[in-house]
């Protein structure tokens, strides 16, 4: 097998506390040393990184690659290359898939179609509830036991609590995960934009905060009578930063992740009816952007996902409400977080963290850092180097972003996953 | 509204899709036009060739019997071929989409399209994804915009109060829900007005309605205190089982305009109301139908809207060439 030397590269490796020039050694698949050579170390491929980042491969806890079922939009193998690109060596992926992941063979496909993929390290969500209709539980065990994760709602709302009590009794009886996007079912009502000023001006049905805060104010009661440990995903408002911190100061075991995008745009910034701004959770205002930036500072938000959703063109074409919801956001991720450290709102080992470190504790992952004998899972990065988003340069099949023709800076030019180059920028 | 496109590169209409982004000169000038289409209803021969050999086809994907014979008069008037075609609901349920819809008829050498739909930005979307040379006319999406019927009731107002500047305008009944209503206030914002007052039951209300330049109230009886135009909302029956209203009738009683609470405004005060109208729901008839009323003046000033707002539409072609 391959050994690789990463040389002379700023490393910055968050649980390890390190953050230096130096030099990474790989072999067999794993880090075999940081900055001192091992004896006999002979190279069969080096990576100059000089006045590059050398850290972590990114962790991403919430991705749609649109299989099976949704093959139109995206492909595993399509994604991967995505991913690859923006250093992303790990996916969790949400459960709505069509069929649901809520049988063990769903999970063994989502598997399958991995290694075709030559990206294995997809790591399946499973449905917290048959068919995600918050009726009957799923099989967690055997779901777990076919290599799920996690379980989670997607983007369904659990409509009756004594089920999601009880599925949480169930997931925490297995040391189970529940990854949950908490949004209440009657108060969200159909809606596709933040209740507030642009909506009420543009007459688009509306989701108010509260549709997020009271299915998070509840889930979070049930946290403490299930003992359940739980993960909320892309929270987008201001209340629900301050009921995590409330809830961590109190004592309960949970964690928390925004949505990259969510940490940029506003209702303000979306273009008239331009469906490239229809997500879910909705743009909220400026003053819950900014809490959950604070929140991603003080460490009350743990980690960032790219909530990456590619959409065929299709989908997208159409007058706003009737589009789809969803951002193809993995290759904006690393310079989306760049851009919050050239801002000030965090540090560039906090935003490696929230990229690595923390998703993988949120996992009970032996990987997030560099740690010698982990797989190595490495990204390697130029924070200076300008790119354009525009067809040359995108990777995913799905090109539903509102920032398409904007350019950034900071890009991955190497990608290693297990020990394997999976992306280098020529 | 970050980009405009409703208007061409000289800062003509090119499409007519919402008050939003027109300026009173331009509002102004719709009414001016509308003005000079306005005698030819008492003579012999309703007709100019103004848009002769032009193709305009009515778009109808919600339906609608006033706004689409006005329409249709409208363009009959001025001369245009015209088409009307009523989509039930949306032929997406034959699996084909809007943009389908909309590329088949531009393979017929379409020049306006007047669009109607149930969703808000519908009309938006099909201007973005037109040819270049066709012209779109919002005649409602949603709960967004409704601009003719808009500028047709500043038409009337103006008609009999002359100047906005010293006018206090309330809105009354379902704000949440009406393009009407949104249209409205932009377009007398626009002009001028010396306040938009917005009266409902919160239920009723947009929850940043405020953000739209209004004052608000939740009282009939006080609200209407120095009103100079009282514009009435249709209440639709589904309001009430979607639990936003207890009954028609408690509505009334709180909400609908009778002849005590007329008295409440000024005493020149006039009485609109876009229709169709939900007697004793709304309105009571002997205000519908009474001295103060210009609820019938407001459906023949809806053709002299339209005619203007096509024309000037249509005019940027011929201005470009």
């Amino acid at each position: 097998m391959s050994q690789i030397l990463i040389k002379q590269g700023h490393i910055i490796d968050p649980a390890n506390n390190i953050n230096r020039i130096g030099d990474v050694y790989i072999a067999e698949g794993k880090v075999v040393s940081v900055t001192h050579e091992p004896a006999g170390f002979k190279p069969t491929t080096v990576i100059d990184a000089t006045h590059k980042v050398i850290c972590p491969g990114f962790i991403d806890l919430s991705t749609r690659l649109r299989e099976p079922g949704q093959s139109r939009k995206a492909t595993f193998k399509s994604e991967a290359i995505a991913a690859a690109s923006a250093g992303v060596t790990t996916m969790c992926l949400q459960p709505d898939t069509n069929p649901v992941i809520d049988t063990p063979a769903v999970a063994e496909l989502i598997k399958e179609l991995a290694e075709k993929a030559d990206y294995p390290q997809i790591y399946p969500i499973a449905a917290l509830t048959r068919k995600l209709e918050g009726t009957e539980l799923s099989s967690m065990l055997s779901l777990k036991q076919a290599g799920c994760i996690a379980v989670g709602n997607a983007q369904q709302a659990v409509k009756n609590l004594l089920i999601l009590r009880r599925a949480m009794e169930y997931a925490a009886s297995h040391d189970l995960l529940v990854m949950f996007r908490p949004n209440d079912y009657w108060l969200g009502n159909n809606g596709c934009a933040h209740e507030g000023a642009v909506a009420t001006r543009y007459g688009l049905p509306s989701i108010p905060d509260e549709a997020e805060t009271i299915a998070l104010a509840q889930c979070l009661e049930l946290v403490e009578l299930t003992g359940c440990r739980m993960h909320f995903g892309q929270l987008s408002c201001k209340r629900s930063v301050i009921k995590i911190y409330q809830a961590k100061k109190y004592g309960l075991n949970v964690s928390a992740d925004v949505a990259i995008h969510q940490l940029h745009l506003t209702e303000n910034d979306m273009i008239p009816f331009d469906s490239s701004y229809h997500v879910l959770p909705p743009f909220r205002n400026e003053e819950d952007r900014q809490y959950l930036r604070q929140g991603l500072a003080s460490g009350t938000l743990n980690s960032i996902c790219s909530d990456h959703q590619p959409h065929d063109i299709d989908a997208k074409l159409g007058a706003f409400p009737e589009t789809e919801p969803g951002v193809s956001s993995l290759e904006t991720l690393l310079p989306l977080m760049l851009k919050l450290v050239t801002q000030g709102e965090i540090t560039l080992v906090q935003g490696i963290a929230a990229l690595s470190e923390n998703p993988a504790r949120v996992l009970h992952l032996n990987s997030g850092a560099l740690t010698v004998g982990y797989a190595a899972d490495i990204c390697v990065f130029d924070p200076e180097l300008t790119w354009q988003v525009n067809a040359d340069n995108w990777k995913s099949q799905g090109i539903n972003t509102p920032f398409w023709g904007q350019e950034f800076k900071g890009r991955v030019t190497h990608t290693i996953q297990a020990g394997k180059m999976i992306y280098s920028l020529e | 509204m970050t980009e405009n496109i409703q208007l061409n590169s000289e800062g003509k209409l090119k499409h007519f899709l919402s008050i939003e982004g027109l300026n009173k000169t331009l509002l102004t000038e719709i009414l001016d036009i509308a003005d000079s289409f306005i005698g030819m209803n008492d003579q012999q021969i309703k007709k100019v060739p103004l848009l002769r050999g032009k193709t305009i086809v009515n778009l109808f994907f919600e339906n609608s019997t006033r706004t689409r014979t006005t329409f249709e008069l409208a363009a009959k008037r001025l001369s245009a071929d015209v088409l009307s075609m009523s989509i039930a609901t949306s032929s997406t349920s034959k699996g084909e989409s809007l943009l389908d819809t909309i590329r088949n008829l531009e393979a017929m050498f379409v020049d306006m399209f007047v669009v109607r739909h149930a969703i808000s930005g519908a009309a938006h979307f099909i201007a973005q994804h037109t040819a270049p040379h066709i012209s779109v006319i919002n005649a409602g999406d949603g709960q967004h915009a409704h601009p003719t019927q808009a500028m047709l009731d500043m038409f009337t107002i103006r008609q009999v109060k002359q100047d906005f500047s010293n006018l206090r305008v309330a809105i009354i009944g379902d704000i949440l829900h009406s393009r009407v209503a949104r249209s409205q206030i932009q377009a007398l914002n626009t002009l001028g007005a010396a306040e938009v007052r917005v009266i409902a039951p919160k239920t009723l209300l947009p929850s940043h309605v405020e953000s739209l330049g209004v004052n608000v109230s939740h009282d009939l009886t006080s609200g209407l205190k120095d009103i100079d135009v009282i514009i009435m909302l249709r209440l639709q029956k589904e309001r009430m089982t979607s639990a936003l209203l207890p009954s028609e009738s408690e509505y009334f009683k709180c909400f609908g305009l009778t002849e005590a609470k007329l008295k409440i405004a000024k005493p020149d005060a006039i009485v609109m109301h876009p229709g169709p109208i939900n007697r004793g729901v709304e309105i009571d008839s002997k205000v519908a139908d009474g001295p103060q009323s210009v609820i019938l003046k407001q459906v023949s000033n809806g053709i002299a809207i339209r005619m203007a707002v096509m024309a000037m539409a249509m005019q940027k072609q011929g201005a470009v060439g």
